[in-house]
C-alpha cells in the first residue's frame, strides 16, 4: 500500500495575511450560508415573506460555500492543500448527498407524514416501528429476500462453471464471451418485458408452448407462489450471472500457470486438482464477487415492480419494491422511509458479520 | 494396400474418446449457454417485425414462418413508411431517449472525474481527516455502494420538491453519480496502484506541480481504466429504473421508465413493446458487443489483488 505513495516534503512560506484570507473565505461564505438558510427558515415559519419560492437559494448558498472551502484549502494550506483538493470534492459531494438525506430521513421515518394528505407531517414517535412489527407483508418482503439471496449460491456454482469453460482451450472465445456478457447490459425493465412479459407468457410465449409440447398442460410461470418466485430467481440469475462469471474469470486468469501444471505432474486431474488447487486459490476472488453480488441482489426491484408487482400474494416482494408500493399507492413517505431505515440497518449488520467471517475464511490456516 | 502397422494401444484409445466426450460436453454447454443469452435478444428483435397472428401462431423465423412487417416500429414512427412524417410518439420516444442519453452520459462523466482525483489522491498521498486516515476514507466512499436505493429514494423525493429539482435532468445526474461513485473509485483504485510512482517523482523533479503531473502524465497512462469505468457507469445509469420512477413525471423522463409504463397499460401490442425494448437495449448492445473488453478489464478489477 504505502509503496504506491510518493513522499514529498515541501517548505511553503504561507503569509498569515494568506491564511486569514483563506480562513476569512471558509467563515464568510458559511455565514452567507447560513443567513439565507434563516431567511428562508423564516419565511417557511411564516414570520416574514422575503419572496423565496423554494429551497433553491440555500442549496446555491451550499454550493458556494463549497467552492470557497476547496479554494480555501490552497489559501491556507499551500502545497498540502493542493493535494487535499484530490479527495476533497468527492468527500463533499458524497457527503452532502448521503449524509444529509440520511439524517432527514430519520426525522422522516419518525413521522407519520402522508403526502396525499394535506395536514402534512407530524412526528409520531415509534408509532411507525410499532406499525412495522404487525406489518406481516414487511416481514414475507424480508423473508423473500432470505430466499432470494440463497439463491446466488447457485448462480455462483454456474458462473464458476462458465468461467472455467472460458478459461480453458476453446474456439471462438470472444464471440462466447461477447454473448455470456450482453445480458448484464441490458436494462431490467425491458428485460422484465421481454422476458417476463412475453417468453413466459402463458399463451402465445414460446416458453409455454414448449412446456405444453413437452406435456404441461396449463404452463404458469407466475401462477404459484413458489414457481413466481423461482421465476424471478430465475431472471435475476440471468441477468447477474455474467457478473460474477467475469471476475471469477479474471480470477482464473491470474493464477499462474506453474501451479496447476506442477499439480498436474504430481498427478492431480480433474477434480482433484480443482478442488486442492484451483477452487482454494480462489476463494477471496469468490468471496469478493459474492459479496458483490449479495450487495446487488439487496437492491433487487425492477423486475419484481415491473412483471409481478409483489404477486402473487406477496410471494415475490422485495423489501425495496414493497416500500415502492408503499410510496405509490399510498403516498406514505414516514412509513415508507422508517421501513427503508430499518432495512438498511439489516443490510449493515449483516454485511459487517459477512466480512468479518469471510475475513477469518481467507486468513490462510496454519 | 497396406496395413496399418502402428495401433494406438487400448489405453491411449480410451483417452482419445475421453478427450473427445469432455470437448463434445463443452461445446454443448457453450452453445447452450449463449442460446439461453441470445435467445431473448433474437426474440424481441423478430416480434417486433410481426403482425398479432403471427405472434399468436408462436412464429419464430422472418422469412420462413412470417413475413415481417413495419408494424412495431409504425407505431414509434420509426418505420420506413413513417419517418419523413410528423409523429407524436416519434417526438415523445427521442424525448426520452435524449433524456436517458443525457443523463447516462453527464452521470457517468462526473462520476469518473470526480472519482479519478479521489482515487488517485488516495492511492499517492496519506490523507489524515480527524481520525480518518485513507483506509477509513476509502472505506467511506466503497460502503456507499451497500446503501439500498430506496433508503435514499424518499428523502430524496421530499428534498428536492423543496429544492424544484423534481423531474429534472439534474437531479437524476447527481444522484445517479453518487450511486456509481463507489464503483469508479474501486476501478480507478485498482488502475492507478499499478502505476509505477517514479513518473510522477520524475516529473515533478522536471519542475512540474503535482497537479501538472497528475494532468499531463498520469491521466493518459490511466485512460483505460477510466474508459472502463465509464462504459460500466454508462450502462448502470442507463439501465436504471428505480430512481427515475420515482423522481420523475413528465419532462426527464428515461427510456426504461417509458417501457415501464407501456408495460403496464392493458391491452399493448407486443410488436410495439417488442419494437420499444428493443431500442432501449439496442445502444448498449452496441456498447456490449464494440468495447467488451473494457466492460471486463472494468469489472475484473479488484478481483485479482
Amino acid at each position: 500500500m504505502s509503496g504506491d505513495q510518493i513522499h514529498i516534503v515541501t517548505s511553503d512560506n504561507i503569509s498569515p495575511g494568506r491564511r486569514r484570507l483563506g480562513t476569512a473565505l471558509i467563515w464568510g461564505s458559511a455565514a452567507l450560508m447560513l443567513a439565507i438558510f434563516v431567511a428562508q427558515w423564516t419565511q417557511q415559519r411564516g414570520w416574514h415573506d422575503f419572496g423565496f419560492a423554494t429551497w433553491r437559494p440555500t442549496l446555491y448558498a451550499y454550493c458556494f460555500w463549497a467552492v470557497c472551502l476547496c479554494l480555501a484549502q490552497i489559501l491556507r494550506e499551500g502545497e498540502k492543500g493542493k493535494r487535499t483538493l484530490f479527495v476533497l470534492p468527492a468527500a463533499l459531494f458524497v457527503v452532502s448527498l448521503t449524509v444529509f438525506p440520511l439524517l432527514f430521513g430519520l426525522v422522516i421515518a419518525l413521522s407519520d407524514w402522508n403526502l396525499s394528505s394535506p395536514d402534512g407531517r407530524k412526528f409520531n414517535g415509534v408509532a411507525n416501528i410499532v406499525q412495522m412489527w404487525h406489518d406481516p407483508f414487511f416481514w414475507n418482503a424480508l423473508g423473500n429476500m432470505v430466499w432470494y439471496v440463497l439463491a446466488i449460491a447457485v448462480e455462483y456454482a454456474i458462473a464458476f462453471g462458465l468461467a472455467l469453460i472460458l478459461a480453458g482451450q476453446i474456439r471462438a472465445r470472444k464471440f462466447f464471451r461477447i454473448a455470456f456478457l450482453l445480458p448484464l447490459m441490458l436494462s431490467p425493465v425491458a428485460v422484465s418485458w421481454m422476458i417476463g412479459k412475453s417468453i413466459l407468457e402463458n399463451r402465445f410465449g414460446p416458453l409455454a408452448r414448449l412446456a405444453r409440447n413437452l406435456g404441461w398442460s396449463d404452463p404458469s410461470f407466475f401462477g404459484s407462489p413458489w414457481m413466481a418466485k423461482t421465476t424471478i430467481m430465475v431472471l435475476d440469475a440471468w441477468t447477474y450471472i455474467p457478473f460474477m462469471m467475469i471476475m471469477l474469470l479474471a480470477g482464473l486468469q491470474a493464477i499462474p500457470k506453474d501451479l496447476t501444471e506442477a499439480s498436474r505432474v504430481d498427478g492431480a486431474t480433474g477434480w482433484k486438482s480443482f478442488w486442492e488447487i484451483t477452487f482454494p486459490l480462489m476463494l477471496p476472488v469468490s468471496i469478493t464477487a459474492i459479496m458483490i453480488r449479495i450487495i446487488f441482489k439487496l437492491k433487487l426491484a425492477d423486475i419484481v415492480i415491473n412483471i409481478t408487482a409483489g404477486g402473487p400474494g406477496g410471494a415475490t416482494d422485495t423489501v425495496t419494491s414493497f416500500i415502492f408500493r408503499e410510496y405509490r399507492e399510498r403516498s406514505n413517505v414516514g412509513y415508507g422511509t422508517l421501513l427503508a431505515m430499518v432495512y438498511l440497518v439489516v443490510i449493515v449488520i449483516l454485511m459487517t458479520v459477512l466480512m468479518k467471517v469471510s475475513a477469518r475464511w481467507t486468513k490462510p490456516r496454519l | 494396400m497396406t496395413t496399418q502397422i502402428f495401433h494406438d494401444s487400448d489405453a491411449d484409445r480410451s483417452h482419445q474418446m475421453k478427450w473427445w466426450v469432455s470437448r463434445t460436453a463443452i461445446y454443448a454447454v457453450l452453445i447452450l449457454w449463449a442460446f439461453l443469452c441470445l435467445f431473448p435478444i433474437y426474440w424481441t428483435a423478430t416480434t417486433s417485425f410481426k403482425l398479432a397472428a403471427d405472434v399468436m401462431k408462436g412464429a419464430m423465423v422472418p422469412w420462413v414462418d412470417y413475413t415481417p412487417a413495419w408494424k412495431g416500429w409504425e407505431s414509434l414512427g420509426l418505420s420506413p413508411a413513417t419517418i419523413g412524417q410528423e409523429s407524436t410518439v416519434r417526438a415523445e420516444f427521442l424525448k426520452r431517449f435524449w433524456n436517458s442519453a443525457a443523463v447516462a452520459l453527464s452521470a457517468s462523466a462526473l462520476a469518473v472525474a470526480l472519482g479519478s482525483l479521489a482515487a488517485y489522491g488516495l492511492t499517492r498521498f496519506s490523507y489524515r481527516f480527524l481520525w480518518l486516515k485513507n483506509d477509513d476514507i476509502l472505506f467511506f466512499f466503497l460502503s456507499q455502494l451497500i446503501l439500498p436505493p430506496v433508503v435514499l429514494a424518499l428523502p430524496f423525493l421530499v428534498l428536492y420538491k423543496e429544492l424544484a429539482l423534481l423531474d429534472t435532468r439534474i437531479g437524476l445526474i447527481l444522484l445517479y453519480t453518487l450511486t456509481v461513485l463507489p464503483i469508479v473509485i474501486w476501478i480507478m483504485k485498482d488502475q492507478f496502484s499499478t502505476i509505477p510512482t517514479e513518473l510522477e517523482e520524475a516529473a515533478l523533479v522536471d519542475g512540474l506541480s503535482i497537479w501538472g503531473a497528475f494532468l499531463t502524465i498520469i491521466l493518459p497512462i490511466a485512460l483505460p481504466g477510466m474508459v472502463a469505468a465509464f462504459i460500466l457507469s454508462l450502462v448502470l445509469t442507463w439501465n436504471e429504473y428505480f430512481f427515475a420512477a420515482l423522481l420523475t413525471s413528465t419532462h426527464a423522463n428515461t427510456i426504461p421508465v417509458m417501457v415501464a409504463s407501456q408495460t403496464g397499460s392493458q391491452g399493448i401490442s407486443w410488436w410495439s413493446m417488442a419494437a420499444l425494448s428493443f431500442a432501449a437495449i439496442l445502444p448498449l448492445i452496441v456498447i456490449g458487443i464494440g468495447l467488451e473488453r473494457y466492460i471486463i478489464k472494468g469489472m475484473a478489477a479488484g478481483a485479482v489483488k
